[in-house]
């Protein structure tokens, strides 16, 4: 589960930007395209914060959406699986959005 | 009281939120306590929240792993090393195609290999045998390689300048999906045996790789595999991938991948 392997990134990141801040609150960004899955990353948040400077905080998800543009026609879409096809058949898209996985902020006390 | 949503703290955590809040843009988050409580009010995508201080980082959470490998990357470009990711699902045949491949091609590339494996050095042994010079990570409970496992590994490998350096990535079709290493490309295996499904049931695996392999093509007159709509998923999925069948037992197809590897090997400086 590569899960706790972000969650674990999140701390590091944090703690490092943040030396030694009490975090109450962590807000990431969580793309449909990403390949994380969010409940997995709630499920491993506390094991992954405990005994850290996020011990505690709570977690907020943002899911943004995924959106392409497809190559052959020009279009842009919302694709509704992780296999990405323009509505004419084309595969050749460009993702414009849904790869996110990004802190966005925290919140210290 | 969370200062940033208003939820009242409590020993009973909830993990599956209670609202989900829907933006503008299509995009929503969730949330623990109900849209009345305290503290808790939404303009456009802004928060307003009582105490605290938000610190916007705005920093992708794999951002230093990237960084590693494109330190990884620009290392092995310096030294004209062609460095591969290989993955698949455990028991699609990567160290048995790589024996093969060391076997057929030693007297055209210096090969060296880090593989990647939960526990054991079985692998290591195998493609020591089969001439290679060879760095084992053993990643415990880990079910990919990252970054850094690479970096440490190529430093005890010391791959010499013009060389091939094949990671053989830990059997799975998820995780190591999300972790770039450094290497020039990536190959996937897919063996016949698990079935012509799994690009579309794995299609985060599949979209990045480069090559995909269809392996074990010699068992094919024993399964109902589909070879035909395995390669169409594929060219939904990756359509810039190149698809390969290759059988490192039989030796059907592998010229072709030889041929691959011969077009993208760096001239050494």
């Amino acid at each position: 589960m590569h899960e706790l392997a972000i969650a674990e990134n999140v701390v590091e990141t944090v703690t490092e930007r943040l030396p030694g801040a009490t975090v109450t609150c962590v807000h990431l960004e969580i793309g449909a395209l990403s390949g994380v899955v969010p409940d997995s990353i709630r499920f491993c948040f506390d094991l992954a914060t405990e005994g850290t400077g996020l011990a505690g905080a709570r977690l907020e998800i943002t899911e943004p959406p995924a959106r392409c543009r497809c190559r052959a026609c020009d279009a842009e879409f919302q694709p509704d699986s992780p296999v990405v096809l323009c509505p004419c058949g084309s595969p050749d898209v460009a993702v414009l959005a849904g790869e996110e996985l990004k802190i966005v902020s925290v919140q210290v006390a | 009281m969370c200062a940033t949503c208003g939820c009242a703290d409590g020993p009973a955590r909830l993990p599956i939120p209670l609202h989900r809040h829907q933006h503008d843009d299509g995009s929503w988050h969730e949330h623990a306590a109900a849209h009345d409580a305290p503290g808790h009010e939404h303009a456009g995508g802004q928060h307003e929240h009582a105490g605290g201080q938000t610190v916007t980082l705005e920093e992708r959470v794999l951002a230093r792993n990237d960084a590693l490998a494109r330190q990884n990357r620009d290392w092995l470009r310096a030294r004209g090393i062609l460095a591969l990711n290989l993955m698949s699902s455990p028991g699609a045949g990567k160290t048995t195609l790589l024996e093969r491949t060391a076997r057929d091609l030693a007297g055209e590339f210096v090969i060296g290999v880090v593989e990647g494996d939960q526990e054991t050095t079985l692998d290591a042994d195998r493609m020591r045998a089969a001439g290679c010079r060879v760095v084992q990570v053993n990643t415990g409970t880990g079910c990919h390689l990252d970054a850094v496992m690479v970096r440490d590994a190529l430093t005890a490998l010391e791959p010499p300048d013009g060389s091939l350096v094949v990671i053989e990535n830990v059997g799975n079709l998820v995780c190591p999906a999300l972790f770039d290493l450094g290497e020039a490309h990536r190959v996937v295996l897919a063996s016949v045996t698990e079935g012509a499904d799994k690009p579309v049931k794995y299609p985060h695996m599949f979209r990045s790789a480069g090559l995909v392999l269809v392996s074990k093509t010699d068992l094919l007159p024993y399964l109902d595999f589909d070879l035909d709509r395995c390669t169409a998923d594929l060219g939904k999925i990756s359509p810039a991938a190149t698809v390969l069948p290759v059988s490192a037992r039989a030796g059907d197809g592998i010229d072709t991948w030889y041929d691959w590897l011969r077009q993208r090997n760096p001239a050494p400086r």
